[in-house]
């Protein structure tokens, strides 16, 4: 069953393409890579799914939705979280608050409530708290629920980016490059902690990543991306071998 | 139509002004992205040491102007190195605010010394002339102060493209990472686009006091406000917009004021910024660049 | 504790043990208070700069007293109507600029408040820059502190409730937020519809003190005063707003006949605690019943 499928995507800045006729489908359960060389477009074409950027031309449909032209807390209510290359966190806030923000779009009170302190607010606040706590404790994360987002170790960091992107329950997760600057041994956690939200949640998982070790360990299916267009698209086993991706990584070893 | 022309002719210089003030505004801004509240209130520095130049040292007006433009270039290099440079790496805000603080501090501390009350420009620094050209009663100080700024601003325009630290400027506010690996000195290059901007800005006061007569230690603030709108209009950071900018917000207000209601003046300026920001933030000649995510 | 501060100063003031001066003062205060605080909203909290809130104070002062000495109103609906007011100048001003980022919506604010301000000036039925005089004395005591106890009780609520943690990520990172779910656009106009609402009402019990309003009293330099108080607080701590308007305002009064030096020194403090300490005095740090039972109780 498609869960998200894109059309014909183009996308230009001034007088340059950034992404050239894009076409992609994935599957609701399925574990998709997005590769490909330092400024060939993947980033962009996450933007453009989750509406940071609205493309010049092609469709995105999510659930038989189209989504271009939709606001990105638009689209997120719709089911997509994402996690940032360079890491978004809501810094001067505590590791429990940032979760509890991606908690807020289903809040069971009102502002009015919240003012006047109704017993509504007080079940609401207390289901939030417990929400995100159960997501902090899936990753391990729930003994620093106070500490200030700016104060956790890089992994960690990391690891409550993707716990708050779960918090939304999201039915597509989106991560960009979650392996950067993590060790062999840090990269091979992060293997396990995304088999284990596959698993727990029931999730579509595609991600940018450029630790091959990471993409083929985990991923069930890959595409290619070189100056914004699609050169390959397959199993792991035949991106691999393919010529034209070697090419693209010219001097990188695909192993 | 008679009329109308002697109103451009008394807009071009109103006009000439805003650009030598928008000019210190758009060129700080595309060097450090910092809206320097302060710049209209450097260019009240600059009127008072040309009128003090005048009144105290008995200098004639080239001699006063140049007093001002040096003394301003000192006090914008002093302003950044001390109230700018330190945040250099914080947030726009914490910069907008301290430059606030530092627009107020120019102008009481003034008040301070000075006093409140304006002063006379004395008339025997510039005697007024008046020519008669085509019908139109021309003054001698109209022609003094358009040519007096286009002549700054050539020289602006011939610093920019033909010399080291003109290039060093563009380079720095496109890319100031590359620039500093480029090995050019970021901190030099800044105080310069201060010092530069201040000078024009220094000038446009001496000239707004030959022209309209009195100078006052809160004359910053209005034509400061506009000049800042010209660099908005024209496209902050982009120095021809600057000065074209200069000179529509100079047309514009002088035919406002002229034809329709004078009360309102003021808020014509106010009106443009709106419309700009609403409308096309990036002015007349800029271009979006879109923030990386 | 708060009946026993309320108590007092009433006794205080109906048995003239306070003088008129520690009055007037004391009114100040309270209105400053709600200044700061409507504003530390949105600067602190929503990370907006806004330098245009003399602008609706502007609105609630002359909404108010219109309501008072032109259409007969009592006391109670006009601050009502000067808030509503107030709120609504909000809305109307921060739709179309809160689209802005950064330098260009402070700017924007301050274009704005000032045009509010000239566009008052040119109101007949206002009677343009002479203003509105003979307004009569309606507010005490009983009506700051309550106004105070408000603004206090929703700003806290609001910043304490998942609606605040929205804001607050507004300020942390927009984009980020906005990707989690948040509408952005609608919180920034909330903050700046709320803290608008309480300029106005700031505006109304300003009006009803002191005698006159004129469209020159609520100028860019009120804006900066405001704006003085809630750099010095901390950008994002309401106690900070509290303490550094308290602060402020008995500095104005000390340093009443010394306007210029007024003027520099608040200058000298918006630069040195941006270059030096740019958390302000509290950070976004409050007092809450955890501090201040740490500092006495030693209590983790």
């Amino acid at each position: 069953m498609t869960i998200l499928s894109i059309n014909k995507l183009y996308k230009s800045f001034g007088g340059l393409s950034a992404v050239m006729n894009f076409s992609f489908h994935m599957g609701r359960d399925e574990l998709v890579g997005l590769i490909g060389p330092n400024g060939a477009g993947k980033t962009t074409v996450f933007n453009l799914i989750t509406g940071v950027y609205k493309p010049d031309q092609g469709q995105i449909i999510f659930e038989g939705r189209d989504l271009v032209g939709m606001t990105p807390y638009n689209i997120c209510a719709q089911g997509i979280a994402r996690t940032f290359q360079n890491i978004r966190l809501f810094n001067e806030l505590s590791v429990l608050d940032n979760v509890k923000i991606a908690c807020h779009k289903d809040v069971q009170y009102s502002v009015l409530g919240a003012l006047m302190r109704t017993p509504a607010f007080f079940k609401g606040e207390a289901k939030i708290e417990q929400d995100a706590l159960k997501y902090l404790e899936v990753f391990k994360l729930d003994n620093k629920r106070d500490e200030l987002a700016k104060n956790l170790p890089y992994g960690e960091q990391r690891r409550l980016e993707i716990s708050r992107a779960l918090a939304t329950q999201p039915k597509l997760l989106i991560l960009d490059e979650p392996a950067a600057g993590m060790n062999p041994q840090e990269t091979n956690s992060l293997m396990q902690m995304i088999q284990m939200i596959r698993k727990e949640f029931g999730l579509a998982i595609l991600l940018i990543e450029h630790d091959m070790s990471l993409v083929m360990g985990v991923c069930e299916r890959i595409y290619v991306l070189d100056y914004g267009q699609i050169i390959a698209e397959g199993l792991p086993q035949e991106i691999r071998n393919n010529k034209q991706v070697i090419e693209a990584y010219l001097g990188e070893e695909l192993n | 139509m008679q009329e109308f022309i002697q109103q451009l002719v008394n807009g071009l210089s109103l006009g000439a002004i805003y650009a030598l003030i928008a000019l210190g505004y758009t060129m700080v801004y595309g060097i450090i992205k910092l809206i320097n509240f302060a710049h209209g209130d450097v260019m009240m520095v600059g009127a008072f040491v040309g009128f003090f130049s005048i009144t105290l040292l008995g200098a004639n007006i080239a001699v006063a102007m140049l007093l001002a433009m040096t003394a301003c270039a000192l006090l914008g290099i002093i302003i950044e190195k001390v109230a700018y440079r330190p945040l250099r790496n914080s947030t726009r805000i914490a910069s907008l605010i301290t430059a606030i603080g530092v627009s107020f501090l120019l102008e009481y501390l003034t008040i301070f010394f000075i006093g409140p009350n304006q002063k006379v420009f004395p008339a025997t620094a510039f005697a007024v002339k008046a020519y008669d050209i085509a019908g139109l009663s021309i003054l001698n100080k109209d022609v003094f102060v358009f040519v007096s700024a286009v002549a700054l601003m050539l020289v602006l325009q011939y610093i920019i493209k033909y010399t080291k630290t003109g290039k060093a400027m563009r380079a720095v506010s496109l890319d100031m990472e590359a620039a500093v690996l480029m090995g050019i000195s970021v901190d030099k290059t800044i105080s310069m686009t201060f010092a530069i901007g201040s000078a024009l800005a220094a000038a446009a006061g001496v000239m707004v006091g030959v022209y309209y007569g009195t100078i006052n230690p809160l004359m910053g603030i209005i034509p400061g406000l506009k000049a800042f709108v010209a660099a908005v209009l024209g496209g902050i950071g982009i120095i021809p917009g600057a000065m074209v900018g200069g000179f529509v917000i100079g047309l514009l207000e002088t035919i406002v004021s002229g034809y329709g209601n004078s009360l309102y003046r003021d808020a014509v300026s106010f009106g443009v910024l709106i419309l700009i920001l609403l409308i096309k933030p990036t002015g007349l000649f800029g271009k979006d660049t879109g923030e990386k995510v | 504790m708060l009946v026993v501060l309320f108590s007092l100063i009433q006794y205080g003031i109906s048995t003239r043990m306070l003088s008129q001066y520690y009055q007037i003062n004391l009114t100040s205060m309270c209105i400053n208070i709600i200044l700061a605080v409507s504003l530390s909203l949105i600067n602190g909290f929503t990370g907006q700069l806004s330098l245009g809130h003399a602008g609706f104070m502007a609105v609630g002062a002359y909404a108010a007293v219109i309501m008072t000495t032109k259409l007969d109103y009592p006391f109670l609906a006009a601050l009502v109507g000067a808030a509503l007011a107030a709120g609504m100048a909000g809305f109307v001003i921060g739709v179309p600029t809160l689209r802005l980022k950064g330098d260009y919506l402070a700017i924007a604010t301050l274009a704005l408040g000032e045009i509010i301000r000239v566009v008052l000036q040119n109101i007949d039925y206002v009677n343009g820059p002479a203003g509105i005089s003979g307004i009569p004395k309606l507010t005490t005591w009983a009506w700051l502190f309550g106004g105070v106890v408000l603004t206090l009780i929703v700003v806290v609520n609001l910043v304490n409730s998942s609606y605040g943690r929205a804001i607050i990520s507004v300020r942390e990172d927009e984009i980020a937020a906005e990707l989690m779910g948040i509408n952005t656009t609608k919180y920034k106009v909330l903050a700046f519809v709320i803290g608008a609402g309480f300029a106005g009402l700031a505006g109304a019990l300003y009006g009803h003190y002191f005698y006159i309003i004129k469209p020159e009293t609520f100028n860019f330099m009120k804006s900066f005063d405001i704006l003085v108080m809630v750099v010095l607080g901390g950008l994002g701590s309401t106690t900070g707003a509290v303490i550094a308007a308290i602060f402020i305002t008995i500095l104005t009064a000390a340093l009443q006949p010394f306007p210029e030096i007024r003027m520099i020194l608040y200058a000298l403090i918006l630069i040195i605690v941006m270059i030096y300490r740019p958390q302000g005095l509290m950070g976004n740090k409050e007092f809450s019943r955890q501090t201040l039972g740490r500092i006495w109780g030693g209590r983790k």
